[in-house]
């Protein structure tokens, strides 16, 4: 827990939907790094909604320049405030949607971890290009119906999996990689100190439901996250210094439901069959076994 | 004041060179022909424990830019160089870094723009990104690429101005080439050029702040007039700045150098190497009794269009020089210097001359056809075609 617990360091009203995944994560995370942090943003909904001039939600000094580019960004204030001998405790820490840290800006966010920055990397993960209206990218599940993977009459919508980032993270070797989600808050903001006291890189995968463009309830997004955890849909686990045979599963759902509860919770997964259900469920089956559940 | 110590090296070596006087803290870099020798100097420069900075060897320019901005919004000195494609890369971060107001220094190698793939000299790189909202200053030789990289940081530092700065010498031509230059006296340099303390707040935890907001339409109109403001201010301080210099150093520089130009009836204006024989071209067309003159532009942005005015505004004809092309059009500083005279009751005639594209070696016999060629517009009182270009290949044309 940060010393100045009592002041919130995400400041109330900022302009993101009723219900963001988002939100609830940076509230957690920002209260967990304290006030002595510097972060970089990717543009993106949390960057849009966050810091309209003249006003602003960040209560810590935040610079965002570009979509693809907060790790790189991030590694230019780490290299400096240790040139300037200002490092000290400050935390650097960039933050990046899906589409900022899977896609475009995966180049930046594999250089910085190659080079060792002390930098904490946060994905906040809703599963498409919400910012610019629900297009798919490479953090898209199978069967979801996006603008740009709609589902339709020869169609059922996102045909790829999700790319496994964190593992891909992972394997650059270096101190701390773990998935979080917004329904176990306590969880999250454990993992985001570990990934703080590193010393090197880390990145904490943030699964962050999203009511606009997976078209559920405001109210419903902490408990689809809960849902996509003991479905077996998103794993949480961690793993210290890139060892991926030393996955840690730090939460495993004792009695895995079925995806169909987390499914039809969604309107992106509306056109589903039970054939295609049945898909998922093996996939996810699959998955879970090769995690040791 | 120390003395200046002479030695023979290359441009790039003379641009690092100049950057290691200024002491920088950061120097986010990419490999790129041919400016690649500036951070492997920097590199080297660490290494031996003569300069305390740290480089950051990034997986891209686009990277670099990004951490050039990272850097210097954390209040570190910052630079880099680049060329061709690599600021073609950078592009989308060139404009943030000036928006931001970011005093970020760039030792440009100009090259050519793909395709085909071109590494040699030619303009194309830097003056494609004209728009970015950097100032762009052009050496002529490798003295003034040293040069340049003090008075770059001095002047993007000044509170003034605030902008990020670029400092071209043309590939192989400069940056590989062998010349004497005078060195400044370390302590010299440190007097000219104090330590950076960024004076509107920096990233900084005691004074949190928000870097790269969103800007509405309520609000971006008047931040970018701020800006723009701040560069079209900035030829007074540049004036200013220069002079200074030359009190410290001995070394003359102005937004445009004008050589023979007062009893000029034609003027050349050009940018970068190709000026030394553009000169040389002058002096023989002289000695045959030609009244012609010798514009060299040094700082191409913001564009000296009061300076091009005094110069070149009582001559007869204006042949300008581009070593850059805007397909459809013609090249950029031609566009600029007719748009310097729109609303002058008199104004030269104006040739635009394209040359040297890609490396094509540029001769005095070119500046010559090109003063015949300006001249012959002059005396038929019309310039039938505005736009030639000059010493083609005609073997690759048939």
């Amino acid at each position: 827990m940060s010393e100045d617990e009592d002041k919130e360091l995400f400041a109330s009203g900022h302009r993101m939907c009723a219900g963001c995944g988002e939100g609830t994560a940076m509230r957690a995370i920002l209260n967990e790094a304290g006030p002595n942090t510097i972060a970089t943003v990717a543009t993106g909904c949390l960057e849009v909604t966050t810091t309209a001039f003249p006003q602003t939600a960040w209560e810590i000094p935040l610079i965002h320049a570009a979509f693809e580019n907060a790790a790189s960004v991030a590694s230019g204030i780490e290299v400096a405030l240790k040139q300037m001998d200002k490092k000290g405790e400050t935390n650097i820490v960039s933050f990046a949607g899906d589409g900022g840290t899977f896609d475009i800006g995966f180049q930046a966010l594999s250089g910085m971890f190659e080079r060792k920055h002390n930098i904490t990397h946060i994905c906040l993960d809703n599963e498409a290009y919400m910012n610019t209206g629900i297009q798919r990218c490479s953090s898209t599940p199978y069967g979801a119906s996006t603008t740009t993977s709609p589902s339709g009459e020869v169609s059922i919508g996102e045909d790829r999996p999700k790319k496994p980032l964190a593992r891909i993270s992972g394997a650059h070797d270096i101190p701390y990689v773990a998935t979080a989600t917004i329904a176990y808050v306590d969880d999250l903001r454990k993992k985001v100190r570990k990934a703080l006291d590193a010393d090197g890189p880390a990145l904490v995968h943030v699964f962050a439901p999203c009511p606009t463009g997976w078209r559920h309830g405001s109210d419903d997004s902490v408990e689809l996250a809960r849902l996509a955890v003991e479905t077996g849909i998103f794993v949480l686990w961690e793993a210290e210094d890139g060892e991926i045979c030393d996955i840690n599963i730090t939460k495993k759902p004792k009695d895995r439901k079925p995806v169909e509860e987390y499914l039809k919770k969604q309107r992106r997964f509306a056109h589903l069959t039970d054939e295609h259900i049945e898909k998922i469920q093996e996939e996810v089956d699959e998955k879970c076994e090769e995690y040791g559940f | 004041m120390g003395e200046q110590k002479g030695m023979t090296i290359q441009g790039n070596m003379a641009t690092a060179l100049g950057a290691k006087l200024c002491d920088p803290d950061v120097v986010p870099a990419y490999p790129i022909t041919p400016s690649t020798l500036f951070p492997e100097k920097i590199s080297e420069y660490i290494a031996d424990g003569e300069l305390d900075a740290e480089m950051i060897r990034v997986e891209s320019e686009h990277s670099a830019m990004s951490a050039c901005i990272g850097a210097s919004a954390s209040g570190a000195r910052t630079c880099t160089a680049s060329a061709s494609q690599g600021i073609a890369l950078m592009h989308e971060m060139l404009f943030i870094a000036a928006g931001m107001r970011l005093p970020i220094v760039m030792a440009v190698g100009n090259r050519a723009l793909s395709a085909p793939i071109n590494i040699w000299a030619d303009h194309q790189d830097s003056v494609s990104s004209r728009d970015s909202g950097w100032m762009q200053f052009y050496a002529e030789k490798n003295q003034e690429g040293l040069d340049l990289m003090i008075l770059a940081f001095r002047i993007a530092e000044d509170e003034r101005v605030l902008l990020p700065a670029m400092v071209g010498i043309d590939g192989f031509v400069l940056t590989h080439t062998v010349e004497g230059v005078q060195v400044p006296a370390k302590e010299d340099v440190d007097d000219f050029l104090p330590p950076y303390d960024p004076p509107h707040g920096k990233l900084d935890p005691e004074n949190p702040m928000t870097f790269g907001s969103l800007g509405t339409p309520d609000f971006y109109q008047e931040l970018k007039y701020d800006q723009t403001e701040a560069l079209e201010n900035a030829p007074e301080v540049i004036d200013e700045i220069f002079d200074e210099f030359e009190e410290e150093f001995g070394r003359e520089y102005n937004r445009i150098t004008p050589y023979k130009c007062d009893d000029a009836d034609i003027i050349l204006l050009t940018m970068g190497s190709m000026s030394g024989t553009a000169r040389a071209a002058v002096d023989e067309m002289r000695e045959e009794g030609e009244k012609v003159g010798l514009a060299k532009m040094t700082v191409f942005r913001p564009f000296p269009g009061d300076l091009l005015k005094e110069i070149a505004g009582d001559a007869d004809g204006l042949a300008v020089v581009d070593r850059n092309i805007s397909p459809g059009f013609g090249g950029a500083m031609f566009a600029e210097s007719a748009g310097t005279f729109i609303n002058e009751s008199k104004s030269p005639l104006m040739k635009n001359f394209i040359v040297g594209l890609g490396g094509r070696e540029i001769f005095k016999e070119n500046f010559k056809e090109m003063y015949e060629k300006t001249k012959e517009a002059v005396e038929a009182g019309e310039v039938e075609k505005p736009v030639e270009w000059i010493n083609m290949n005609e073997d690759v044309m048939r």
